[in-house]
């Protein structure tokens, strides 16, 4: 293949945020989430930015002829979301698969970081997760994304012990050193798995600059980022454009121009000729892997660190994290026996947003509050956890004791 | 008789025990005829915004004053700094806590045209300016009581500028009141107080918001060991999450619950994760009313690991409750029962091993909660409001 690919890729995502669950609630509530706040978000986020924007990709895909590809991966917890309380949403996603042009990717169900705490569990949740992808979009996934684009040697062996054919990561400079992003690399230790990189660059221009007043270069428009990506180097074999969903309409609101932007940028990249579009399926099948790459520890898309320290840098998410874990063999148990709903609590716990909020990286505010709120303090979402896993906790083990009297 | 008493807090807006005991002290006044105007220095949301009279359930009359002020108890200088930015530009508050005490002695200075009285009572530091103020407009008695000190609240970062005003007001005041011998003890040691002044009224038994109700099938099936208090140094917290890790190696089913809120509470929930402790060791923050007798309600156990209590309110509320109490011997409280464990605040083995010995055997606990209930009934603010009656008239004769 000749060119250069666009690999353009979303992640699109929303947690069960647990509700304010205080240690009065252990052994009484058994219900851990906020369905009134968790509602209420996923609606807003779906009108601000998932209807509008699968509407807009869909509108490129058919007005490029096939020529504007993208792909997403979707998860279990926010598909669920939308089929109870946004089902625009979920339909602005089938239309955008429709047209043929996208393709979904896949990850652990739960937005877990199961790689960490229990591979069968992983494993577990990477087919529950295709099975849902394949029953609802009807493609069985071949890309695999981590959680946070989290990779390292272990998840690399077992995507591909999963019959993956891609695999996404962060193109990290302490991970590649002096080796390009735009490589096909074959990490090291798999035979047929493909790497495909994030150049964090000029993802990072549209995720995070874009609305920037104080970057010299705002404001972004879609000729001068076609212009930058036209000097990227003549043999450079894919640009990953690797973001949340959320980035159009969210996290960059439409008064900042953001779908102005995302409708234009297609046009003047397939003009020159020299750019395609490629879904990361479509590009790993294609471009050979040219070189092997070392993937000694864990490399993410969060922070400056790009490591875990977002999710496990303190006691409390590691404490946390280790909690939740060790509960793990009880709900497996109570699920045999017929309580599947504890098994997708504990998944639903395991989401990674829970220990994310609980990440003291640059908290400052020393102010106590009287009443704990799950978003107040990393404390306070610390504490709210522990109550609500320490209540899941004996659910699980009385299950798992009495299996056959948990099923009535 | 009419007292004009300047508090920092009063219940239900209570950050601590000493909102508690003024509430106590004004109950128990009442049974003595003694009529209280009872000054706070800070507005909360669902107070009436005018100064309002008040009359609460035991039926005594109670004068709540209001003066607008930012001012909070056990706060600290930087902690009053923070709140005080908090409410906005706008505010007319002083941006140091020393200039806020000092502000809030002029506005008291002024009250007293409208509140005669025939005594001046003020609790704790930040009222001993006001109350000098207001004695000495007056022309009356001050009595000042000390709840506790600078040298408890901080320990050997002692505010010199706090430890100043304290002492003015132990130079201005007829009578230096003491919650305990202790407190007395320390107060004679660290500063220079005319003898004859100081004297000890300990504090009594809150009354009961309700009856004690055990759950029959309880919703959580281990003991629960209570920390209820401040989550400040002085409490002792890290003390007691040390003897939590040992306990657990012997009692693995246990729960430990920390109740309240403070400055240390986002250390202490870090450290007690850091220690291994984050399954077993559950926070509430702060608790109100009904919350506060159910997590009494539903311990086997509680615990006062205070490093300096100058008397601790909270074992007599839990013995009340028919909860057995561990109390470090360090504290005001132990002077006035004798159906208490004690233990020294820096011996964490030896509180270990006693909440495993009360935790394994829950006869002894039933038995020590059965005989300090009698006592912390027995001992009531009426009472204790009458010795204080006995120092008014002193300071009056």
């Amino acid at each position: 293949m000749s060119g250069t690919a666009i690999v353009l890729y979303f992640h699109v995502h929303q947690p069960f945020r647990l509700r304010r669950y205080s240690w009065f609630d252990v052994g009484r509530q058994p219900h851990h989430f906020d369905d009134g706040g968790n509602a209420e978000i996923v609606r807003r986020v779906a009108e601000r930015c998932y209807v509008p924007m699968t509407s807009l990709l869909t509108a490129l895909a058919k007005e490029h002829e096939g020529r504007f590809r993208c792909a997403f991966s979707i998860t279990s917890t926010v598909l669920e979301q939308m089929s109870r309380w946004a089902p625009d949403a979920l339909d602005g996603f089938l239309r955008l698969v429709d047209t043929g042009c996208a393709e979904v990717v896949s990850e652990t169900s739960h937005h877990s970081l199961a790689f960490l705490g229990d591979e069968d569990e992983f494993r577990a949740q990477i087919e529950a997760q295709s099975d849902r992808l394949e029953a609802t979009f009807g493609q069985r996934p071949v890309t695999f994304r981590n959680t946070e684009l989290i990779i390292d040697a272990n998840v690399a062996r077992i995507a591909e012990e999963l019959g993956f054919r891609a695999l996404l990561g962060e193109g990290a400079d302490h991970l590649l050193g002096w080796l390009p992003t735009s490589d096909v690399y074959r990490p090291h230790g798999t035979e047929r798995l493909k790497l495909l990189l994030r150049n964090y660059r000029f993802s990072d221009d549209i995720a995070f600059r874009f609305s920037n007043r104080g970057w010299e270069e705002w404001p972004l428009s879609a000729a001068k980022f076609s212009r930058w990506m036209h000097e990227v180097a003549e043999d450079a074999r894919q640009v990953g454009l690797f973001m949340d969903f959320e980035t159009a309409g969210e996290h960059q609101w439409e008064e900042t121009g953001i779908f102005e932007f995302m409708r234009h940028m297609p046009g003047p990249l397939l003009d020159g000729g020299r750019f395609r579009f490629l879904t990361p399926g479509e590009a790993a099948a294609e471009i050979p892997a040219e070189r092997d790459l070392e993937l000694p520890f864990a490399v993410s898309w969060a922070d400056a660190e790009r490591d875990l320290s977002a999710w496990l840098g303190n006691p409390m998410q590691r404490a946390a994290h280790a909690a939740l874990y060790d509960i793990l063999p009880d709900v497996r148990r109570a699920a045999a026996g017929g309580r599947t709903d504890l098994l997708e609590a504990w998944r639903k716990m395991s989401t990674s947003d829970h220990v994310y909020y609980m990440a003291t990286k640059g908290w400052t505010d020393g102010e106590v509050h009287e009443y704990f709120s799950p978003f107040d303090s990393p404390h306070a979402a610390h504490v709210t956890f522990m109550n609500a896993l320490d209540d899941l906790a004996r659910r699980a083990a009385s299950a798992a004791r009495e299996p056959a009297a948990a099923v009535s | 008789m009419r007292v004009l008493m300047l508090g920092w807090e009063f219940p239900p807006h209570i950050s601590g025990g000493l909102g508690t005991a003024c509430k106590g002290l004004v109950e128990g006044l009442a049974v003595h005829d003694v009529e209280v105007a009872f000054v706070v220095p800070r507005l909360h949301g669902d107070e009436a915004a005018v100064p309002a009279r008040l009359v609460d359930s035991g039926g005594a009359t109670v004068a709540q004053v209001a003066v607008d002020s930012a001012l909070s108890p056990y706060a600290s200088s930087d902690e009053y700094t923070r709140r005080a930015t908090a409410q906005g530009s706008h505010a007319p508050y002083a941006a140091d806590v020393i200039d806020e005490v000092t502000r809030y002695a002029e506005q008291v200075r002024d009250l007293i045209h409208q509140e005669p009285c025939d005594i001046v009572h003020a609790h704790d530091w930040m009222t001993f300016p006001a109350g000098a103020a207001a004695a000495k407009t007056a022309g009356v008695p001050l009595v000042v009581h000390v709840h506790s000190c600078e040298h408890d609240r901080s320990g050997d970062d002692a505010d010199a500028r706090v430890v100043r005003i304290e002492q003015e007001g132990f130079d201005a005041a007829d009578r230096v009141v003491c919650v305990s011998r202790a407190t007395a003890n320390r107060l004679r040691s660290l500063y220079t107080i005319t003898p004859g002044k100081l004297c000890v009224v300990h504090n009594a038994t809150p009354s009961p918001r309700s009856e004690p109700a055990r759950e029959v099938t309880p919703r959580v099936a281990e003991p629960v060991v209570l920390f209820l208090g401040r989550i400040t140094a002085q409490k002792g917290p890290h003390t007691f999450l040390e003897a939590a890790a040992r306990v657990i190696e012997d009692v693995p089913d246990v729960r430990f619950v920390m109740a309240g809120s403070g400055p240390l509470l986002p250390t202490i929930v870090e450290r007690a994760a850091a220690m291994g402790l984050a399954r077993h060791v559950r926070f509430t923050g702060f608790l109100r009313g009904d919350e506060v007798d159910r997590i009494y309600d539903e311990a086997a156990l509680y615990v006062l690991p205070s490093v300096s209590e100058p008397f601790g309110i909270a074992p007599l509320e839990a013995l009340a409750r028919d909860v057995p109490a561990i109390v470090s011997k360090q504290s005001g409280v132990a002077e006035v029962l004798s159906n208490v464990l004690t233990v020294d605040f820096w011996d964490v083995d030896e509180l270990a091993a006693t909440i495993v010995s009360v935790l394994q055997s829950p006869d002894v606990g039933r038995d020590l909660a059965a005989k300090g209930g009698v006592e912390a009934r027995a001992l009531t603010w009426a009472d204790q409001a009458g010795s204080l009656v006995e120092v008014y008239g002193e300071v009056l004769a």
